[in-house]
């Protein structure tokens, strides 16, 4: 589904991605782990399509497309979603408006009918109840307000509505409480499905209790240094990631 | 050829001593006129706005031309056939054109002139002009010389309209560039509710510069709610100076839209007399092409215990410029007052440009007064946000342009102007959901 060859990408000067190798297959759950500037979150930013890095090097190919030529857009309409570690706070634009046009852009892309008022609302009540999302919430503006369980719960209530192909989940469980992280954990499992993938990126591994990854990646200093299954969370768990840190340290030095 | 300043002579004294009751103001004014002249940009207060310019020898002002029924039909606004009409043809009030709804026990409309020699007279006297306390220019002062073929507006005491009054300002510009000095002075009586829009129609497809005055006295416990919208097209200038004065404790609130035009300067007063009034002005200014309009406000607070509460905001695509120019004045006597204001704009266009002025005079001491100015590009956070929604680049712009713009839309508190507002705008922004 994605093939990351050899990707490199920078922010002005600054070299932050420095050849990623990844491939992800329909019906996997993979987490990115990694300790905090290890480039987790800008590798979600560059796969979303974000203009302020630079890609370098490298290829990604999604679905048999290049992904790096398309715009942001159209890689959410290929199937491509980033929930966002920080969602923006969008005042005047209403969270029902702006998810009922995402829809239907994807609908359009996608040479389909777009959804009518109708079948737009049965299909929002129907994803409102698998993150528990009140009404209250969506008739207010994007964002604007929310809680920060509030604002994730609304990213992960977005992938249910859009139905995306691959989704990434920057940091998802950061600022959540135990509750909300469960809440946010169930969505994500009931959404997931033998034809669909995700990209869990993770500081820690609390998050993968609930979201259990089929593979476990480390990313340090803009490379994947480990990978493994779920067992390596649960080692760095215990040890942290200094140890990672010591032994790849040595290994450049 | 005559050149501006011989035209306007020229029609002064062609019109002179028609004013009856208004003879000698508008002798006064003239005169002052006279020894002023127009603003120039070394005029502190038009600085940006080069309003002498547009005076040219091909300025019209003889009233030639004639407005017909279905012309007029056709400027109605949808859903106020039954508002209160007040109809302007070249800056002249149109009685034949202009109908009353509400009754006669609530409203009057009737000339400026017939207002000054009747019962109305003492108000007149005591109102008419008091907007040059704040502009003393000679743009002022040649409305005021023209102040025959005005309109005086009285709501009675106690009365809430059940209509809004509309007044629809026409210019004809078929014949050169028309010069109209729409004058209005509305007298808001005790405990009198009112819905009071303005808006500006620009026909014949020549250019056209409008110089209106408008002036509004709200008594104790009154409630005004004034719009003027601008939309007239890219060949219209205009200078419109909209004085709202408190002489009681009472709420006057305005909403000033601007479009489109060539030059528009927009000046909006809120002086407030009385203890405990409340005040709100509101703007927006969405511009494009080589518009450039100028929002003036002033708020004066002369008595203790006032709120005024101001947000003006622009958008400027293409080569547009936006100014913003707000004084606040608070008086020695004025403790307690509560002015907050803020104007924020977004440059779109690669050769727009904003420029914001707040200007704050605090003689009081014990007062809570707050400004604060934004300009920027749209907020790249929210485009990437949309985008990565599946939300094209061009409609997420649109949907943060309106989002920016709508909330000043929504403090028009008339539906039908508030949904025909919301329609340009939207229209202009390629906003659809």
């Amino acid at each position: 589904m994605l093939k990351i060859n050899n990707l490199q990408a920078r922010i002005e000067e600054k070299e932050i991605l420095k050849g990623i190798n990844l491939d992800i297959k329909p019906g996997e759950i993979h987490a990115i782990m990694g300790p905090n500037g290890s480039g987790k979150s800008t590798l979600a930013s560059v796969l979303a399509g974000r203009e302020t890095y630079d890609v370098t090097g490298g290829t990604v190919d999604f679905m048999g497309k290049d992904l790096l030529e398309l715009s942001p857009e159209d890689r959410a309409k290929e199937g491509l979603f980033l929930a966002f570690q920080y969602p923006v706070e969008i005042p005047g634009v209403s969270t029902t408006n702006f998810i009922k046009s995402a829809v239907n852009e994807k609908r359009k892309y996608l040479g389909l009918e777009p959804l009518d008022a109708a079948q737009f609302l049965r299909n929002m009540k129907e994803k409102m109840k698998l993150v528990e999302i009140d009404q209250s919430l969506l008739s207010r503006s994007l964002n604007e307000g929310f809680s920060g369980g509030e604002k994730k719960r609304n990213e992960i209530f977005q992938m249910a509505m859009l139905e995306p192909k691959l989704a990434i989940l920057d940091e998802t469980d950061s600022g959540l409480d135990i509750d909300a992280l469960r809440i946010v954990a169930n969505g994500v499992n009931q959404l997931r499905n033998k034809d669909n993938a995700f990209l869990v990126v993770t500081h820690y591994q609390r998050l993968l209790d609930y979201i259990v990854p089929d593979f476990v990646h480390v990313l340090y200093k803009g490379r994947i240094v480990r990978s493994g299954t779920k067992e390596l969370a649960k080692e760095l768990e215990v040890k942290g990631y200094d140890f990672i840190k010591a032994e790849v340290d040595q290994e450049l030095a | 050829m005559m050149d501006a300043t011989n035209i306007l002579k020229e029609a002064f004294d062609k019109q002179n001593g028609a004013g009856g009751n208004l003879a000698e103001y508008q002798q006064e004014n003239w005169k002052m006129f006279s020894g002023l002249g127009l603003p120039a940009i070394k005029h502190e207060e038009w600085k940006y706005t080069r309003i002498k310019n547009v005076f040219t020898n091909n300025l019209v002002i003889s009233n030639d031309s004639t407005l017909s029924q279905d012309a007029l039909n056709g400027l109605i606004l949808k859903g106020t056939e039954n508002a209160n009409r007040i109809v302007f043809l070249n800056g002249r009030f149109l009685k034949a054109s202009s109908i009353t709804t509400d009754s006669a026990e609530a409203i009057c409309i009737k000339p400026l002139e017939i207002a000054a020699g009747d019962e109305d007279a003492d108000f007149v006297n005591i109102n008419l002009g008091h907007s040059q306390r704040y502009h003393g220019d000679g743009i002022n002062a040649l409305n005021a010389a023209f102040a025959n073929g005005g309109v005086y507006i009285r709501v009675n005491k106690g009365a809430t309209l059940k209509n809004p009054i509309i007044i629809y300002h026409v210019s004809d510009s078929s014949n050169g560039l028309r010069f109209s000095q729409p004058r209005i002075l509305v007298n808001i009586q005790e405990a009198a509710q009112v819905e009071l829009i303005e808006t500006y129609v620009n026909m014949g497809g020549g250019e056209n510069l409008t110089n209106e005055v408008i002036e509004i006295t709200a008594e104790k416990d009154a409630i005004l709610h004034y719009v003027k919208l601008q939309n007239e097209g890219d060949k219209t200038n205009h200078a419109g100076t909209t004085h709202i004065r408190q002489t009681g404790k009472c709420l006057t609130h305005a909403v000033t839209i601007t479009l489109s035009g060539a030059i528009v300067r927009n000046n909006l007063n809120m002086v407030m007399e009385a203890e405990h009034g409340e005040s709100h002005m509101y703007g927006l200014y969405l511009l494009n092409g080589n518009t450039l309009a100028d929002n003036h406000t002033i708020v004066d607070n002369a008595m203790p215990h006032c709120y005024s509460n101001e947000l003006y905001k622009g958008i400027m695509d293409d080569a547009s410029t936006g100014v913003f120019n707000g004084k606040i004045f608070v008086r020695k006597d004025a403790q307690k007052t509560n002015a907050y204001q803020s104007n924020k704009n977004i440059l779109v266009g690669d050769h727009a440009s904003a420029n914001t002025k707040p200007q704050l005079e605090i003689l009081a001491d014990d007062v809570k007064c707050s400004h604060g100015c934004t300009i920027g590009k749209l907020d790249e956070d929210a485009l990437f946000y949309l985008r990565a929604r599946g939300i094209s680049a061009e409609n997420a712009r649109s949907m943060l342009l309106h989002a920016f713009a709508i909330d000043i839309l929504e403090q028009i508190k008339n539906k039908d102007i508030k949904d025909y507002a919301e329609q340009l705008v939207a229209e202009r922004l390629s906003f659809s959901i």
